[in-house]
């Protein structure tokens, strides 16, 4: 299932139906990550990317309006070297990672743990102690990706009428006020 | 009971479909972007196969790192997509050679 849908998000047409392939690839794999014991990590992937990083591509997507025929040109071109790479890679890699070496009688299945077992404590407790400190830097990294993000995409529009909060806070008293000396006029009556 | 070297298995199959889908799709950046986030998956995939077999919680914090740079990067990625888009009209990778040398 999880190689499915990752097939099709390499080979879909659309970009829309590729997102929403990866989309389906993120929960298979954050159902193999539950059997896996890592309970928490499963579920910020589903809140993380399929919440906030998928819904931003799908935007993306449907913000720029993109021509899909010319970006396929080419795709049969690459598929022979593409599918050449990718078959030799899993030769290598089966190879190196396969049952001789990583098997069940050379890596024993542990014992799974009881009920009661908080996947999400243990990982809190390492965090905040061990792990602190590259915890306050992945808080950083965000950082500096929200400001790189907003600074990269804001535009100023050009005949605009808008307010310039410093230009009205720096007016002195001169710019303003013109202090004129007229001649003093007889009453009429 | 699944073995070890099954997880290995998949995630390696996962890595090399979406390095295929880096090789078809070289024209367009979104999948391209979209491919980079399968690789990062299916690494993450073996960090949490060899802490869950080996017993040592580490590896998924250091998946929980890669969670959050691979979040960054693709916000600050789908951020120069845009600008990009705004100034060249389109993603196509070959259009884009103006540091051509």
């Amino acid at each position: 299932m999880l190689l499915f849908a990752a097939t099709m998000v390499v080979t879909r047409r659309n970009p829309v139906q590729s997102a929403l392939f990866l989309v389906l690839t993120f929960f298979c794999t954050s159902a193999i990550w539950l059997l896996l014991e890592a309970e928490f990590l499963a579920i910020t992937l589903v809140l993380v990317y399929v919440g906030a990083v998928m819904v931003l591509f799908l935007f993306v997507i449907m913000m720029l309006d993109v021509d899909v025929a010319a970006m396929r040109a080419g795709f049969v071109r690459y598929l022979p070297i593409g599918l050449l790479v990718a078959i030799a890679m899993v030769v290598q890699l089966v190879m190196v990672v396969g049952p001789q070496r990583f098997g069940l009688d050379k890596v024993a299945a542990p014992i799974r743990h009881a009920a009661d077992y908080s996947n999400t404590e243990e990982l809190g407790q390492l965090l905040y102690t061990v792990y602190m400190y590259p915890f306050e830097i992945a808080a950083f990294i965000l950082l500096i990706a929200i400001v790189a993000a907003i600074s990269l995409t804001l535009r100023r529009r050009k005949g605009v009428r808008h307010q310039d909060i410093s230009k009205q806070v720096r007016v002195k008293r001169d710019d303003r006020v013109r202090l004129v000396s007229m001649q003093a006029e007889e009453r009429d009556d | 009971m699944l073995a070890l070297s099954d997880f290995l298995i998949l995630s390696a199959l996962l890595f090399s479909i979406s390095i295929a889908g880096i090789f078809l799709n070289r024209k367009n950046v979104l999948i391209l972007l979209m491919c980079i986030e399968l690789l990062l998956l299916a690494v993450n995939i073996n960090f949490i196969a060899f802490s869950y077999y080996l017993g040592d919680t580490a590896g998924q914090v250091f998946v929980f790192f890669v969670l959050t740079v691979a979040a960054a990067e693709a916000a600050i990625g789908l951020a120069i997509l845009v600008v990009l888009f705004r100034s060249r009209r389109s993603i196509n990778v070959e259009d884009l050679d103006a540091l051509k040398g």
